[in-house]
């Protein structure tokens, strides 16, 4: 075990950092997507109801490897036969753009009941006092849709960074594809699955205890 | 009392639907400056929809309603700035969680008339002072009894300088031993000359404060005129029948 990590462990921690930059990345954007779409759900305008409905209903009906190999494969392929236009995504860029429109469509459920979990009496309140629409969002709804919305955001951000490990089919460097080419020149899959799975466990663990921490913060605030 | 030149809101063929059902029928009233008007009538008539329609929060399905000489229904006005003017205070208080006390008195004044944050507290601190919460200012809602959230609210709607207050039944989820004290908050504002519409089941409030009471039922204004006549000497059978009922 100690001869694998001293051997192996540096390029396993280099993909642990390649997950973790596609986790953030699809993160950051699957926040701007989920609030969107969130907030197209929550918006009193059917035709926008209906596009974010469409939109959740769509990411959540399609397994994200089916969505990946689309991606990486089936985009530049119909630009190629369609178009005549050549051009290839990176697997880092197609695993950014699968993670965060899935991620982002389970945030976009998060926020819209983050949001109707808001008593309607708070946003007339504030529109009563001549407040417009978006800024009684912004200074009264959203702050207290937030805290309700925070563990699962959380839950959410973990499972995201689990799902990094599908981006492998397409030959990202992560984790879990680096583990295999490991495992082609040592042939110890035991020792190295093993290593791999404390590895996400440790950083998992990590991230779960940062989140109660912040949880408790922001319960703790008011009040 | 009523004059053409004074009139603050005027209501005509007001109708309000849900759907298909059909809340406001034909809602017809002109309520002048200075007026406290008390609405009663029995749970369901419409009276929390038509004062709703008044401030707009409420979309009014046909009819006109004119504040302060504003359509309010007009794609020309502003209706944030018709809001700005008219006060409301809801049965569940609906004070920002999220803000304490100074915060909730200060957010409207600082973001719709961009008074600076100096000015915006002084005058919260003025409007605590005439509830008689001004050592309440640090608190958050959650610290404060109903009494208390009730009297923050009127504070806050006293923030705007409104011309119109509009009460929807401010008093029906205190405990009893706390309806004093926002009643009180009331009668100082109707002192004042402040034009108020209230919805509230408190009969004997309504007889003291109020220049006129309208009685509503079924989406109709059924019988208005002094407490006096429509309280003590009703004239319709359906007003005859709720005072029967609750006096
Ligand atoms: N948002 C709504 N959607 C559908 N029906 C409503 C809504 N608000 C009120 N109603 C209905 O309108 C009628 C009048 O309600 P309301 O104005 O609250 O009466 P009141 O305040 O006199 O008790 C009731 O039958 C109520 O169920
Ligand atoms: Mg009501």
């Amino acid at each position: 075990m100690t001869g694998l990590i001293t051997e192996y462990g540096k390029l396993l921690l280099e993909a642990m950092g390649q997950t973790l930059i596609m986790a953030l990345y699809s993160l950051l954007f699957a926040c701007i997507v989920g609030l969107f779409f969130g907030m197209l759900s929550v918006l009193k305008n059917k035709p926008c109801n209906w596009i974010a409905q469409i939109f959740v209903d769509v990411i959540r009906g399609v397994p994200m490897i089916v969505l990946a190999f689309f991606v990486y494969f089936g985009i530049p392929y119909a630009f190629k036969s369609i178009f005549d236009i050549r051009f290839t995504i990176e697997p880092l860029q197609a695993g950014i753009i699968c993670l965060s429109l899935n991620c982002g469509a389970y945030m976009a459920e998060i926020i819209r009941a983050g949001i109707q979990s808001v008593d309607i009496g708070q946003m007339e309140a504030a529109r009563s006092l001549g407040l417009t629409y978006w800024k009684s969002m912004r200074k009264i709804v959203l702050p207290q849709a937030i805290k309700t919305m925070i563990p699962s955001i959380i839950n959410q951000f973990i499972i995201t960074l689990k799902d990094t490990s599908i981006l492998s089919v397409i030959g990202f460097p992560e984790l879990v594809n680096t583990a295999k080419s490991v495992i082609s020149i040592t042939h110890d899959s035991f020792k190295v699955w093993i290593i791999v799975g404390v590895m996400y466990l440790i950083v998992i663990t990590i991230l779960s205890k940062v989140a109660k921490i912040l949880e408790r913060k922001l319960n703790h605030d008011e009040k | 009392m009523k004059n053409e030149n004074n009139v603050k809101i005027h209501v005509s063929h007001l109708k309000k639907n849900y759907g298909k059902l059909e809340v406001l029928k034909d809602i017809n009233v002109d309520i002048c400056e200075g007026e406290v008007v008390v609405i009663l009538g029995p749970s369901g008539s419409g009276k929390s929809t038509f004062l709703r329609c008044l401030n707009r929060i409420e979309a009014i399905t046909a009819g006109e309603v004119v504040v302060d000489g504003n359509h309010i229904d007009s794609k020309k006005i502003d209706i944030n700035k018709v809001r700005e003017k008219i006060g409301m205070v809801f049965q569940h208080f609906n004070l920002f969680n999220n803000l304490n006390v100074m915060q909730n008195l200060m957010l409207a004044p600082v973001e719709t008339k961009q008074m600076n944050k100096e000015q915006a507290k002084a005058q919260a601190l003025q409007m605590l002072k005439k509830v008689g919460l001004e050592d309440k200012a640090d608190a958050y809602p959650s610290q404060l009894s109903g009494g208390q959230k009730q009297r923050v609210a009127i504070a806050r709607s006293l923030c705007m300088n409104p011309d119109i207050m509009l009460f929807d039944e401010p008093t029906s989820a205190l405990d009893p031993e706390m309806v004093g004290e926002v009643l009180q908050v009331m009668r100082d504002l109707a002192a004042d000359g402040m034009t108020m519409v209230i919805v509230s089941h408190e009969i004997g409030f309504a007889r003291e404060v109020a220049d006129r009471v309208i009685f509503m039922d079924g989406g109709y204004i059924i019988e208005e005129g002094t407490p006096q006549e429509v309280i003590l000497n009703p004239k319709e059978a359906r007003t005859i029948d709720f005072f029967n009922k609750v006096l």
